[in-house]
């Protein structure tokens, strides 16, 4: 076998991984919420009914809505471009398409441009109320995740994914280094905020006032929420798995074996299951901010990977 | 007799055909016709010559003129090449469209005229070989456009006084570039381009010259803070002009500072890169900014213009500092600097195509009181939707692919030994992702708004979609920004002897290959992986719409209540509103609130009124205080004019003394 069929077949098993897993770590995350809180909660695998139901509803499509139709498929097929850009499970990547930061970092704001579009297409004040105040977010998200980028890229002099990974396997020390640890935080709270968890938004609140993604999604219903919601929930393990990657990049398949990927589809559920877990817990305990403080949340963290840059200046393996 | 040659005569014949057509033609119908084809047919000449020139043809054309030691000359070289064929494509999408769109004023034979010296002029301005023949296609195509920006002035008063402020800063720029090249060619002793490359003048001369210059150009290319005239003419001229302007006008600014930088003093101090990133950075964050909350969808888009010349600006600069010690990284920036000006030419031009059609089917500028216009004018739409993904830099379009390089070059131009450019980087990185994340929320605002949901005016819902030669125009221009966006390595290609060696493509690629940042980019496989990850969604979705069909329902989801009213979507202006908040102290809003209260009683609330409006801060603070002065000062003039003919003999007198004096002194 050539070796761009295998690492295509090996990008389809890691979009199939992720996208069995989506929900299943967004139904721990509600557990652990839920046990945190006192409830007994509806079990991990709760949203994977939810989605089942949701794909037997008759959706329901306003008058004047225009593209209803076809922008949650759309959006569910670049959250599925997104897990297959990430190096997840593995960092093979096909000859053509290296896993480039800026690129993937476009599929995902490409992404945000369509679940705004939703909500605005709705054409209810709530709709468009939430697409701005998401899109004004990700506005402010876009400086920090490229400037961590730009901190994490730096050492290895090269702007893709997959080469970053391997750096940070061969030299350990690299991970724990201010550069990393500093790009790392600032990359996570970008993360939190492009993802629409606390503080940024609630994920479960339907309150007017405070809601951003609920509020773009309130219109659709039966199988176009499903297609949302999954494609929300794979965004989310997606850049969690990344963030995780970066921070402890072992069980990654660099190879192609039956092995390698068993390993790199366990480490990564593994890892991301953790990191949501963490969170989750961590959110427990979080009030939502009020949304005009969002911006000064952001600055803190481009202030952090702008830190994150300097530093890899001053200490940096030239 | 060459391309070159050749394509020169026909541009000039097919400017005096486009002229005799516009002023003979019986009707306004067969004007628009014949004009405009003689236009297009400009506009090919023009690609002609571009497309010569970078093919490697170095034609001199030289043409004596009656005046004693003045002779005009043509220099194809691959820098001016580049910008002409540019301009040419763009001429030709303008006129199809202007044949469907024209009316009234721009229809005229003034209109029509006009559009052919200003096309003429564009096409000449990159072509010209010394600094006279240069700066008399400049005036041709600044008064060509001056006389189109005024075309509505008998309806609208705006018009007015965006024509006078563009004529203004048009010939401040004008001054500033004869000053500037004027000493240039003082100081080698000659006029022509090819003497002042040879030997440049040194110092504070040369410095001097720069400068002069590089604002001059600024001037042209609606940078910061000499912006002011830009988001005042393109809302106003005819909206073919308006993106004739936006795209290649603006241009020509770039052009000048390219030539400034990379052929007449290609090797000034680093300082003046840090002025060029002086001018961008501003440009960059303050056009972006008042595009993002901008409701006048004419005016977002000049304002974009401004952006996207800042960020032009931030890359040329990058290439000039890296110049000296990473030529490598440096051709990288400036393949960035050529792929922004393509990238910006085309999805501007459909942005601006797609703008003048909805103002066409609607009579409406405002995103607020525009939507749901992609149900009646769908290839308004799909044009408005092409451009505002080139524009927000979204993967498979031309913006992708330019500001793509344009980080490519950000990320590796860093060098250790040069600590100012290491200091400046991480800074500019911040702010190119800044600017691209708020572009991001602009043209979701302005394709969101105007197109989706449900119309929210009379207007809005009585569209009608464009003539044919208007859809066709907006269609081309669309096909430009995914073409670019798909296939970048042709292009890159087409243009690589514009490229300095180390950038030149080796390899046939149809994507995009930096071996200065050893980066490649292909987005036909991304398109491809795209499809293959979308096609199984499709067919699922398919499946499931079969067992359980849609069900249309009457209304979306109104808290209960009865079916509310359109009135009630969010509009541009509440969209951008967060933003206002955030930027407040950069925008300055003005906001006003009116209560009336009830006459029985103080605590009950009969209206309330709520109006906002975002001036120019820049023009409020910086232009307004010196206008202010100059009115009084022409005021106080004029209390010397009272009529009394034995003061105006003693001041002719006072006048001619004074010459004498200065004469014989």
């Amino acid at each position: 076998m050539s070796d761009s069929l295998v690492a295509g077949l090996a990008i389809a098993l890691q979009v199939l991984a992720v996208t069995a897993a989506a929900p299943i770590v967004v139904g721990v995350t509600r557990q652990i919420r839920a046990r945190l809180e006192g409830r007994v909660g509806a079990g991990v695998l709760q949203p994977w009914r939810d989605l089942r139901k949701l794909a037997r509803k008759e959706p329901l499509t306003a008058e004047g809505v225009i593209l209803g139709r076809a922008l949650p498929v759309a959006l569910m097929s670049v959250s599925g471009l997104l897990v297959a850009l990430l190096p997840l499970v593995t960092t093979l990547t096909l000859p053509a398409v290296p896993d480039d930061l800026f690129v993937v970092v476009s599929v995902l704001l490409l992404g945000s441009v369509f679940i705004a579009l939703i909500g605005l297409d709705a054409g209810s004040a709530f709709g468009g109320m939430g697409s701005s105040r998401h899109m004004m977010v990700s506005a402010l998200v876009e400086p920090t995740v490229l400037v961590a980028v730009y901190a994490l890229s730096i050492p290895v002099g090269a702007s893709t994914l997959s080469t970053i990974l391997s750096a940070r396997m061969s030299t350990p020390a690299s991970i724990v280094s201010p550069v990393s640890a500093l790009a790392l935080v600032a990359l996570l709270i970008a993360v939190i905020a492009e993802t629409g968890r606390l503080p940024v938004d609630n994920p479960s609140t339907h309150l007017e006032l405070t809601m951003i993604h609920e509020a773009m999604v309130l219109e659709a219903s039966g199988r176009d929420l499903g297609w949302i919601e999954l494609a929300s929930w794979i965004r989310l393990t997606g850049l969690f798995g990344l963030v995780a990657n970066l921070a402890l990049p072992w069980g990654i398949a660099e190879q192609a074996t039956v092995g390698t990927l068993g390993i790199g589809v366990a480490a990564i559920i593994g890892k991301v299951v953790v990191l949501a877990g963490i969170v989750a817990a961590v959110e427990v305990f979080l009030a939502k901010v009020r949304l005009f403080r969002v911006p000064e949340l952001m600055a803190g963290s481009f202030v952090l990977g702008f830190l994150a840059v300097t530093a890899s200046y001053l200490t940096g393996a030239s | 007799m060459n391309v070159f040659q050749w394509a020169v005569i026909a541009l000039v014949l097919s400017f005096f055909v486009a002229t005799a057509a516009a002023v003979g033609a019986p009707t306004p119908r067969l004007r628009n016709i014949l004009a405009g084809v003689a236009a297009m047919a400009l506009g090919v000449s023009g690609t002609a010559t571009g497309v010569a020139a970078l093919t490697g043809d170095t034609t001199i054309l030289l043409l004596a003129t009656p005046l004693p030691g003045m002779t005009l000359s043509w220099h194809a070289t691959a820098l001016g090449g580049f910008f002409a064929a540019v301009s040419g494509v763009v001429v030709v999408i303008c006129a199809l469209y202007g044949i469907g769109y024209a009316h009234g004023p721009a229809a005229s034979r003034t209109g029509w005229s006009a559009f052919a010296a200003f096309g003429l002029g564009m096409q000449l301005v990159p072509l010209a070989g010394d600094v006279v023949t240069f700066l008399i296609a400049w005036e041709v195509m600044a008064i060509g456009s001056s006389v189109l920006v005024l075309s509505d002035h008998a309806h609208r008063p705006g018009v007015r006084k965006a024509g006078l402020w563009y004529a203004v800063m048009t010939h401040l720029s004008f001054l500033l570039l004869a000053a500037g090249l004027g000493i240039a060619a003082a100081s080698a002793g000659s006029t022509s381009f090819y003497a002042i490359a040879t030997t440049p003048p040194t110092g504070e001369v040369a410095a001097l010259a720069f400068v002069l210059a590089l604002v001059g150009f600024a001037t042209k290319a609606g940078a910061v803070p000499v912006h002011i005239w830009l988001p005042r003419a393109h809302p106003e001229a005819p909206s073919h002009v308006s993106a004739l302007m936006s795209a290649v006008m603006v241009k020509m600014g770039i052009y000048g500072a390219m030539l400034l930088t990379t052929r007449l003093f290609p090797n000034g101090p680093s300082w003046w890169a840090l002025l060029v990133l002086g001018l961008g950075i501003p440009s960059a964050l303050y056009g972006i900014l008042q595009a993002s909350v901008a409701s006048d969808l004419k005016r977002l888009l000049a304002y974009s213009t401004t952006e996207n010349v800042g960020l032009i600006l931030i890359a040329l600069a990058i290439a000039m500092l890296t110049r000296p010690t990473r030529p490598g990284i440096s051709a990288v920036a400036l393949i960035a600097v050529f792929l922004l000006v393509v990238s910006h030419a085309a999805f501007k031009t459909t942005l601006f195509l797609a703008a003048g059609s909805i103002l066409h089917g609607t009579g409406e500028r405002d995103l607020d009181r525009m939507g749901g216009l992609a149900v009646r004018m769908p290839v308004t739409a799909i044009a408005l939707a092409v451009g505002s993904l080139g524009a927000a830099a979204l993967p498979a379009t031309s913006g992708f692919v330019a500001e793509w390089s344009l980080l490519q070059s950000l990320i590796h131009a860093d060098s250790r030994t040069d600590r100012l450019t290491t200091a400046i980087l991480p800074f500019v990185m911040g702010v190119v992702a800044l600017t691209a994340g708020l572009a991001l929320l602009t043209f979701t605002k302005a394709f969101g708004i105007a197109t989706l949901a449900r119309p929210r005016t009379a207007n809005a819902a009585a569209a009608h979609e464009g003539s044919r030669s208007m859809r066709l125009a907006m269609l081309l221009a669309a096909a430009g920004v995914v073409a670019v966006g798909v296939i970048p390595g042709v292009l890159v290609r087409a243009i690589s002897p514009v490229l300095p060696e180390v950038a030149r493509p080796t390899a046939y690629s149809a994507g995009l290959v930096l071996p200065g940042a050893q980066a490649s980019l292909d987005p036909t496989a991304l398109a491809l992986l795209a499809l293959a990850v979308t096609l199984p969604l499709v067919t699922t979705g398919w499946l499931l719409a079969r067992r359980v069909p849609r069900q249309q329902v009457a209304m979306g989801w109104g808290c209960g209540g009865v079916r509310t009213s359109p009135r009630m979507q969010y509009t541009a202006t509440s969209y951008a509103e967060p933003l206002v908040r955030i930027f407040d102290d950069a925008l300055a809003p003005t906001r006003d609130v009116r209560v009336t209260h009830a006459e029985e009683s103080r605590f009950t609330v009969r209206a309330m009124a709520y109006s906002q409006r975002v001036v120019d801060v820049v023009e409020a603070r910086g232009y307004a205080p010196v206008v202010r002065a100059l009115t009084r000062l022409g005021d106080r003039g004029r209390s010397l004019q009272n009529g009394s003919i034995h003061r105006y003999l003693a001041s002719s007198f006072g006048a001619l003394l004074l010459v004498l004096l200065g004469v014989l002194g």
